[in-house]
């Protein structure tokens, strides 16, 4: 494998959590609900998906529990803000505190320990490919599913009746509960749905990315991805383009550094941010476009008159 | 009151006629915490009928109307379909039975197309493409034109109202409730609502009309049923009633008549408006074109115009919201003041009152007090001594608003949040015409308010006029511009009309100029004098 490949390998794992966890959030934000909790879904994930992958030694069962515990998270800030009405951006940033501090406390015993490593699935003949081959054919499963994830997401949202409920519910609650929706079921859906995304996201880094586990490992993961949804004008194909962005610039910047190039190290792990937010906001210029997919109701509760 | 409940006693007693019925709401109660909304409220509707609910703000209209949709539950009482006791849960239920309804608040999704809006109202598994060309085909059939590919936000208050009739029409429904629908509307564009409504009612379909709009309720209905303080007071054919005898009833005492006497002919120019253009920045906005306006002592202007059409961007300009590009495009009392802020403006004895009186004329959480303090602090009255907040004097003022408005509340200083709209709206008028102002701009200055605090604002705009000052009036109210206004020009997607004399004025001159009817003409006229 040659070097060019090795870093394209590498920058597609930095990309693919932040692309999982985002486009989940993507949804949950359509249908108005913002959940500030990424942070703390994608660690809770990331310490499930250990937990469950060393115990069992199947890095799939991983997978299915990373995916259990962000849902988990999820649905407490689902019950918390749509059920009791609490604030959405008090109750998510309290989420985040809450799996930090939980992930530290489950982690604690498998702190150190070797972890299993979700492998990844050739596709037969397609890998022999010439370049491209071990690049798109020879991924593990989370990163086909990302991909496929983008495009699923683009389809419901804009060609089916379940994606123009969503977008109903999150453009104006008020309308859509005249209409006979029920506005916080559908809202319990989506943030179930970020959670799950979230929670993959956190298992591809303790599966994946570097297959152990330590405390903090999401590192500010979940509020680069929350940045990535608004600054994506909500769109998923932004999302996806924002994300490989950034994991691009912050791959390079490591390379670069590892080869010595005079430039701070400050200066090089700030790029990504900067690269990002200037190429999304250049691609916003379409202000019809941003304003049509803003979702209007983000972060307002809503209560049904009765 | 009692007297016209003798007069119709038979419809509201029983199920006479059970099959005739279309709908029979029977003794509803409706307590919300203290307050009864609906108190033994009984309503019988048969097919074709055009049934008018009439009442002023807060009587319950709106309340029996979600009750029969279902998206309110009664506290007691019961519904009737064709002469079957029905449980209405939620909206779903009642428009499977045939029950639709146009929203005064429009029930739509500003960034959906047309298309999309209707099929989040029909049930599931509709083509798009199909159900693009039945709206085409049931819009056109029904005279109510509409392309199913537009965005919502793109639209015109009245192609809103369409969807949602076009909407309920797909339905195919046995009962229509329409929430006051032509508040919206050009008297054009209300002509033809009328004649789509009563081309249903041929056809068989019941429909319940909301509205405080007296001329339209004889002109259209067919029998009305008339609720104050949630009881009903009367039910009466409104084609045997005059105007006057079904506002007494809706309000039950006289309604105050305002005195419009005219002042000495106007004087010198107050407010100047000079080639006012201004793009905007929302893409749901509206830029403002060219506009030129004079506003003279002793006179009251009015702005009419459908919501949308720019009133919005153009108080803003005036009261230094948004600054305009040039200095001399505002003049105040002849001085150029385009870039000047809000409380610069203020200081030349200027006075503003914008149009959403909670959160924009007023912090909801917020004594009365403190919000004097907010229009009042850079100016006289002495509510500001040395960047200190003088109590005292805040209080004195609130006093004095609540005196001469008769601003009805709980408590002295109560938070603005707990007044009731119209007294609200008397409290935000009020601060600052208590300033006495030499020059006033309200931006729909009645706006949901009820017939009798209505009168007082008006008469208190008269009067302000009559002392002197420039009364600048935005607002849809055409009633409301015909009492008070001198002078009328009309504001179409951001151009707005020469101001001419009231009496020069009609109903249809003013709807023709509502569609636009000087833009062409303003257009002409550039390109003539330009080389």
């Amino acid at each position: 494998m040659g070097a060019f490949e090795a870093v394209i390998l590498t920058i597609i794992t930095a990309s693919t959590p932040l692309l999982l966890a985002a486009i989940g959030e993507l949804v949950t934000e359509r249908a108005g609900v913002l959940n500030l909790g990424v942070e703390g879904m994608m660690i809770m994930g990331a310490v499930c998906g250990f937990a469950a992958a060393y115990t069992t030694g199947s890095p799939i069962f991983g997978v299915g529990a990373g995916l259990l515990g962000g849902v988990g998270m999820s649905l407490l800030f689902a019950f918390l803000t749509q059920t009791l009405m609490t604030s959405q951006v008090a109750t998510g940033l309290a989420l985040t505190l809450l799996g930090l501090g939980l992930s530290g406390l489950i982690g604690e015993a498998f702190t150190g320990l070797p972890g299993v490593k979700l492998g990844p699935i050739d596709i037969p003949f397609l890998i022999d490919l010439p370049f491209v081959g071990s690049i798109l054919f020879g991924q593990d499963i989370l990163v086909y599913f990302s991909f496929a994830l983008v495009a699923i997401v683009t389809y419901m949202l804009f060609r089916t009746r379940t994606g123009l409920i969503i977008n109903a519910v999150g453009g104006n609650h008020h309308s859509a509960h005249a209409l006979g929706y029920d506005v916080v079921k559908v809202r319990y859906a989506c943030i179930a749905f970020g959670g799950a995304c979230s929670g993959l996201a956190g298992a591809y880094l303790s599966l994946v990315y570097t297959p152990q586990w330590i405390e903090n490992m999401s590192s500010g993961r979940g509020w680069i991805a929350l940045a990535l949804v608004a600054f994506s004008s909500w769109l998923p194909r932004r999302v996806l383009v924002g994300a490989y962005l950034f994991g691009t610039v912050w791959i390079m910047g490591l390379y670069v550094q590892a080869l010595g190039v005079a430039i701070p190290a400050q200066l090089l792990s700030s790029l990504p941010y900067l690269v990002t937010i200037t190429a999304l906001i250049m691609m916003s210029g379409d202000k019809t476009l941003t304003k049509v997919n803003t979702p209007a109701c983000i972060g307002q509760p809503f209560a049904p008159e009765r | 009151m009692n007297e016209s409940m003798n007069e119709q006693p038979s419809s509201a007693a029983g199920p006479e006629n059970a099959a005739d019925t279309l709908l029979e709401a029977r003794n509803i109660v409706k307590i919300f915490g203290d307050l009864r909304a609906n108190d033994d409220v009984t309503l019988t509707l048969k097919p074709g009928e055009i049934h008018a609910l009439l009442g002023e703000n807060g009587a319950g209209k709106s309340t029996l109307v979600k009750i029969i949709y279902g998206s309110l539950q009664p506290t007691s009482g019961a519904l009737y379909w064709k002469g079957q006791p029905v449980a209405m849960a939620n909206p779903a239920v009642a428009r499977d039975l045939g029950v639709g309804m146009v929203f005064q608040h429009f029930s739509l999704f500003d960034a959906l197309t047309v298309t999309q809006n209707i099929a989040l109202a029909l049930p599931p598994g509709l083509v798009m493409a199909e159900l693009a060309t039945r709206i085409r085909t049931v819009s056109a059939d029904y005279g109510l034109p509409l392309r199913p590919g537009a965005l919502v936000a793109d639209l015109s208050v009245g192609e809103r109202q369409r969807i949602e009739i076009v909407r309920c029409l797909l339905q195919k429904p046995s009962l229509l409730i329409m929430d006051e629908p032509t508040a919206v509307l050009t008297p054009q564009e209300a002509g033809q609502l009328f004649v789509t409504l009563e081309r249903l009612a041929s056809e068989g379909c019941g429909i319940l009309y909301i509205s405080h709009r007296l001329e339209e309720v004889k002109r259209i209905c067919h029998d009305a049923t008339i609720l104050r303080h949630g009881k009903v007071v009367g039910r009466v054919d409104p084609q045997q009633e005059t105007a006057a005898s079904l506002a007494n009833l809706m309000v039950g005492n006289e309604v105050m008549v305002i005195k419009t006497t005219r002042g000495s002919a106007p004087g010198e120019p107050l407010l100047e408006l000079t080639e006012l253009s201004m793009a905007t920045d929302d893409p749901f906005g509206v830029s403002l074109k060219n506009i030129d306006l004079t506003v003279r002592a002793g006179e009251i202007v009015a702005v009419a115009g459908i919501a949308g059409n720019g009133q919005g961007e153009l108080f803003a300009a005036i009261s230094g919201e948004t600054l305009t590009a040039e200095e001399s495009q505002v003049l105040l009392a002849g001085a150029p003041c385009g870039r000047e802020n809000i409380t610069s403006r203020r200081r030349r004895n200027a006075a503003f009152v914008p149009e959403e009186r909670i959160g924009h004329g007023a912090v909801p959480n917020f004594a009365l007090s403190e919000n004097v303090v907010l229009t009042h602090h850079a100016i006289g009255g002495g509510v500001v001594r040395n960047g200190l907040i003088n109590r005292l004097a805040a209080h004195a003022v609130n006093a004095q608003v609540t005196e001469m408005f008769d601003v009805r509340k709980g408590t002295l200083n109560p938070e603005a949040r707990t007044l009731s709209g119209g007294n609200l709206q008397k409290f935000v008028v009020g601060r600052e015409v208590v300033l006495q102002p030499r020059i006033l701009v309200v931006n729909q200055p009645t706006w949901g308010v009820d017939v009798g605090a209505a009168a007082v604002i008006r008469q208190a705009l008269i009067d302000l006029a009559h002392s002197g000052s420039a009364v600048l009036v935005i607002s849809q109210d055409l009633d409301e511009i015909f009492e008070i206004a001198d002078r009328i020009a009309v504001i179409s997607r951001g151009e707005l009309s020469d101001a001419a004399p009231a009496e020069d004025m009609s109903l249809e001159r003013i709807g023709l100029l509502m569609a636009g009817a000087h833009e062409k003409a303003n257009q002409a006229g550039r390109t003539a004098t330009t080389p």
